[in-house]
């Protein structure tokens, strides 16, 4: 399990990427529950950290697609595949997250990058 | 309501189509669709689809195995609306005969006078218009394209990075003065000049010259500029046409309430051919976005299943994006009748601004330039209720 932060450090509403590869974020959502999911939008190359959090779902900074925290699944498109969700733990104060070990679903440009093609 | 007839098979009418299996709706569906493609997303066609970096099965907008028990009826244009009969009339002489209709017909991209049947002449609007556009790009050589609002742009922008050389020619002293401001206009627009495309304003365009392709833009003050590819963005039509006579009401477009609704119970128009009523600026105004298409729908589809009597919601203020040249450009509110602008982030030197424009003191719109966090925060500031 890796360590991601304080739950007293990440306020309701509020999100906190961990920077491994791919990148994972943590989300405090406003009715008090944490969620990890990947942090690449699965349809190009975005942090949904930096998204609008609302209810259970986090929408693309850029393109406005939508995921549900709970499950991953796309609930606006343009995004067609599902982000991975990760397990989490809250023990003593601190935020953990069980790295899924599914294959990520990222966006066509990193995965070209990560596999050596063009970009 | 035992019959939809979804008029549109776009995003809008793809989301309507949705939100009425979503909402309920059990009954049968029709979807007329007037492209021969399943919905396809469009905003990469001026971008990563021009350039060849993706293909077209990543435009589809439905998800594998997406089944809205519709009966989908593509290459098929509506060409009336039969109040009476309840109808939608069909090119091939069929008809839909329909309880509920969603009117989703979009917009067409504006032409040029006098430039039909010139090869190299295009204009960008639907997958077909960009696999030729595509096509005439791979030739290289010089590009002029004709109007620097956001498709030009982004046009401009794919075709420099493609290696062509690139004229802009708009006929405004600043180029998306309109959505922007005249102040972030000029700052998004110098984009172009940063890359070493050519950037000509305050001038029109006369005509153009060629034989059977296109050789040369000639402008209003007499210059010359000689083209291999023309590509017209002077914007876009509502496709409303066929409406005319039925007893929609039209206005630039089909003139909507705040749900939807049109002057035809049980009728309602959502994406680039409708044109809503927005309470918070107090005018009908057509919203020609990508996130106008994909949240409107839902409104409608609401207005239409309850004939009217569902309580309309709050939509969000529009918001829409560009990518130029690497940055990303991201836009919401309304920047008509802001009465300042202020760079709250960023410099304008280094293209990466956060700009709040505000009206008697309140936030009215935002830009960013490679700023998606914090514009992010301002979009969700500007969504919430007044205080």
């Amino acid at each position: 399990m890796i360590p991601a932060c304080r739950l007293a450090d990440l306020p309701r509403g509020e999100a906190h990427r961990l920077d491994i590869d791919p990148p994972v974020t943590v989300f405090h959502t406003d009715d008090g529950e944490v969620f990890a999911i990947d942090d690449t939008c699965t349809h190009q190359d975005a942090s949904l950290a930096d998204g609008w959090l609302e209810g259970c779902e986090v929408e693309c900074p850029l393109h406005a697609s939508k995921f549900d925290l709970r499950t991953g699944a796309v609930d606006a498109p343009p995004a067609k595949l599902p982000v991975r969700t990760h397990e989490v733990v809250v023990q003593d104060g601190m935020i953990y997250v069980e790295l899924s070990t599914d294959a990520p679903n990222l966006p066509p440009c990193i995965a070209a990058r990560l596999a050596g093609g063009p970009v | 309501m035992r019959t939809v007839a979804v008029v549109g098979a776009s995003l809008a009418g793809l989301s309507a189509a949705r939100s009425l299996r979503s909402q309920g709706f059990d009954g049968q569906l029709v979807v007329i669709g007037e492209e021969p493609h399943r919905p396809y997303d469009r905003p990469p066609l001026s971008k990563e689809f021009l350039a060849g970096k993706i293909g077209e099965a990543d435009l589809a907008l439905e998800q594998d195995g997406e089944d809205l028990a519709a009966e989908w009826l593509f290459d098929t244009r509506a060409t009336g609306l039969d109040r009476e009969r309840r109808a939608v009339r069909l090119a091939d002489g069929r008809e839909v005969r329909a309880d509920g209709i969603v009117i989703a017909t979009g917009a067409a991209a504006r032409t040029l006078p006098g430039a039909d049947g010139l090869a190299g002449v295009h204009t960008l609007r639907t997958l077909d218009d960009a696999r030729a556009l595509r096509d005439d790009l791979a030739l290289g050589g010089r590009l002029v394209v004709i109007g620097g609002g956001f498709i030009g742009a982004e046009v401009a922008s794919t075709a420099y990075a493609l290696g062509l050389d690139v004229t802009i020619v708009e006929a405004a002293q600043t180029p998306l003065a309109g959505p922007l401001g005249e102040a972030m206009g000029r700052i998004v627009s110098a984009l172009h000049e940063d890359h070493g495309v050519r950037l000509l304003c305050g001038v029109g365009v006369k005509g153009l010259s060629g034989e059977t392709r296109v050789s040369a833009v000639l402008l209003d003050d007499g210059r010359v500029v000689p083209a291999d590819t023309v590509v017209v963005g002077v914007g876009a039509r509502p496709c409303v046409e066929w409406l005319e006579g039925s007893g929609v009401a039209l206005d630039d477009g089909v003139k909507c309430g705040a749900d939807g609704h049109t002057s035809l119970a049980g009728v309602v128009a959502v994406g680039d051919c409708a044109s809503w009523y927005d309470p918070r600026v107090g005018v009908h105004r057509r919203v020609e976005h990508w996130t106008g298409a994909r949240e409107r729908p839902d409104a409608a589809v609401a207005t239409l299943l309850s004939w009217g009597a569902a309580e309309p919601g709050v939509l969000r203020p529009p918001y829409f994006w560009s990518d130029q040249y690497g940055v990303k450009v991201q836009f919401a509110g309304h920047a008509a009748g802001a009465d300042s602008v202020t760079i709250e982030e960023g410099t304008p030197e280094d293209r990466d601004v956060l700009a709040v424009y505000r009206r008697a003191g309140r936030p009215a719109a935002v830009l960013g330039m490679n700023r998606p966090r914090l514009f992010t925060r301002w979009r969700k500031q500007l969504a919430a209720p007044p205080s």
